[in-house]
């Protein structure tokens, strides 16, 4: 009786993808061929091998993504891409600096931490294709979700029950190291527990937002509600004590308050989350020295500028050396900085690239994070919108701590900044986790199968969510 | 190398940073609002590329008049159709309130626009449908055609 409604044929827009892609390839070769003019033997084949190595890498990605997930987002691979490339350049660019003067034509992008990084890409890469084919459907992963979440505790707790020859290094127990290899599995740890989360908030999301008792105005759970709420915090708190690790707890805690928030939609969690943290760290500063440690050296990182504060004084001169728009790729001293490649990248970056540099990166991280919520708001079932919100926060809030450790807003704690820094688990860990926001956002981003099997209306396909 | 082609290199590749940052939201932008000049369906006059406006012509004689909730809690509710829009959601500034487990509280909103009235979605969590498909843009709806917001189904009548 009516005419046909002909809804807009939704672009997979992988075509964008594509030219995205390249952009970023261009960007790799132009950034690494300032590096070898600032720092090399003047032009070297170097940067075409860099780029050609990384179009193959992202190509390959980029048609697999073309074949199993059509409708994903076309923006977030192009810009992990693009933090990926530019941190391999500038490792490599660290690499250089090592080497001494006369022995730097050795130096390319198959030898070194570079040459590393790129194995790690690859490695990542084909994780991430491997997410894309083996879960065709992310509410799969929900039926899975507690043997998730013990694999990410055990995960967790593996370097604690270790034996420190075998966890530790440089004070913080946080690794697996066997025959050569060293991985950080709290990356891996971080991603299956964000999956339990969804999974177990989406089922007891009800009795967290509708128990509740009013004071002053917020609605506060019921005592026995707190239970999980105390158990997440207990658990960040003893990674905290038994691998001296300050950031994984600080990430953990965070990613399982705002989901919980996500979950509930009330803001007095944010709150008993906020005075749980601060009671948690008052006792960790009172209690440990290392915490202690790294809470003076945040607040007079000048008192030692040439000991304990060496670290982040170094950083500081470093951005402010780099002024508004860098010293150039190369051109800096950026190696000043004990672990440039790793957890002080983005002082490299301020130092190399300036504020203006920094900025785009930054940019490109609140895009990144940006599309992960998006993805989140379009994709029509709760567990969903639960993993790409938790996903989307783990990067944001990691972000946020280790550059604001590095800039000297927060105390300093080791993070990685995914994607830039050197470091496989990281690396790997974080192209899981992009893959799995892919999947999301192919599901999210996919039309619905057309309606062409006539059912009475009131059989009529429709997803009903209790609000 | 020579120092004029490195420092080009240096600016040439800030500069291209924040050139790809402004394609990468301009992707995102064209896939919020719909990029107009790409693909759209010729024959079906859509709402998403609308003409410079003009006074609003009646088309077919007939014109909506009212709008009238046929099934739902509401059954039996009519609202007389103006010129301004009408608002339907579980919001209280909604035109039209609706008490429904389903409904989200801004839910969807029914506009005039050159003689017709469209309806669309305005981000719901369970969706509005006219007959039996799935809202996506504004859609122009025809008398007596149902639209289904939860478990409240409405109809324009003339």
């Amino acid at each position: 009786m009516t005419a046909p409604v002909i809804a807009p044929q939704r672009r997979t827009r992988r075509g964008s993808e594509l030219f995205l892609l390249i952009f970023v390839v261009l960007l790799a070769a132009v950034v690494s061929v300032a590096i070898e003019g600032a720092l090399g033997e003047g032009v070297t084949p170097a940067p075409l091998w860099f780029a050609a190595t990384l179009a193959l890498m992202f190509g390959i990605t980029h048609v697999a993504i073309r074949l199993f997930a059509p409708y994903a987002d076309p923006v977030l691979f192009p810009l992990v891409a693009l933090l990926n490339g530019l941190g391999v350049a500038l490792i490599h660019r660290l690499d250089l600096a090592a080497a001494a003067p006369n022995e730097r034509f050795k130096v390319h992008f198959l030898t070194g931490n570079a040459s590393l990084q790129l194995a790690w890409t690859a490695v990542g890469l084909v994780l991430l294709i491997a997410v894309l084919v083996i879960i065709r459907d992310h509410r799969s992963l929900a039926r899975y979700s507690y043997t998730l979440g013990l694999v990410g505790l055990g995960l967790l707790a593996v370097p604690a029950l270790l034996p420190a020859s075998l966890s530790e290094v440089n004070g913080a127990r946080i690794w697996i190291r066997f025959a050569g290899f060293s991985i950080q599995p709290g990356e891996f740890a971080k991603i299956a527990v964000i999956v339990f989360f969804a999974s177990y908030l989406v089922a007891k999301r009800d009795v967290l937002s509708l128990a509740s008792r009013r004071i002053a105005g917020i609605d506060f759970p019921r005592g026995r509600d707190l239970g999980p709420v105390v158990v997440a915090w207990l658990a960040s708190l003893l990674v905290l004590i038994f691998e001296k690790d300050l950031g994984s707890s600080l990430l953990f805690f965070g990613i399982f308050i705002v989901m919980l928030y996500v979950a509930t939609q009330r803001t007095s969690w944010l709150l008993i989350g906020l005075m749980l943290f601060a009671g948690g760290a008052f006792v960790a500063w009172t209690l440990f020295a290392h915490v202690q440690d790294r809470v003076a050296i945040w607040l007079h990182p000048f008192k030692d500028a040439n000991g304990k504060g060496f670290q982040i004084v170094q950083a500081l001169y470093g951005l402010a050396t780099g002024r508004l728009f860098g010293t150039g790729p190369g051109a800096g001293r950026p190696e000043i900085v004990p672990y440039a490649n790793s957890d002080f990248i983005v002082a490299t970056i301020g130092e190399e690239l300036g504020l203006f540099g920094l900025t785009a990166i930054l940019v490109v991280y609140a895009l990144i994070v940006g599309r992960g919520l998006r993805t989140a708001l379009t994709v029509r079932d709760s567990f969903g919108k639960l993993l790409a919100a938790g996903l989307a926060f783990s990067m944001a809030l990691q972000v946020f701590v280790v550059v604001g450790g590095v800039t000297k807003l927060i105390p300093l704690t080791g993070l990685t900044t995914p994607f830039l820094s050197y470091g496989g688990s990281s690396l790997v860990a974080n192209y899981v986790l992009v893959g799995l926001l892919l999947r999301i956002s192919d599901a999210a981003r996919r039309p619905p199968a057309s309606q062409q099997a006539v059912q009475p209306l009131a059989n009529a396909p429709t997803e009903m969510v209790r609000l | 190398m020579p120092e004029v082609v490195l420092a080009v290199t240096r600016i040439g590749f800030l500069a291209l940073l924040w050139v790809f940052v402004f394609v990468a939201v301009g992707v995102i932008r064209s896939d919020l609002f719909g990029n107009r000049k790409t693909r759209q369906p010729p024959p079906v006059r859509r709402a998403s590329a609308p003409p410079p406006p003009r006074p609003a012509k009646v088309k077919r004689g007939r014109t909506a008049k009212m709008l009238v909730v046929t099934e739902g809690t509401l059954a039996g509710t009519q609202i007389s159709l103006g010129a301004l829009p009408i608002t339907i959601g579980r919001a209280n500034d909604s035109t039209l309130i609706i008490t429904d487990d389903y409904a989200s509280s801004k839910h969807a909103r029914i506009s005039p626009r050159d003689g017709q009235w469209l309806v669309e979605d305005m981000g719901s969590t369970n969706g509005t449908y006219l007959d039996r498909a799935k809202v996506v843009g504004p859609t122009p709806v025809p008398l007596g055609a149902p639209i289904r917001i939860g478990k409240t189904v409405l109809e324009l009548r003339s």
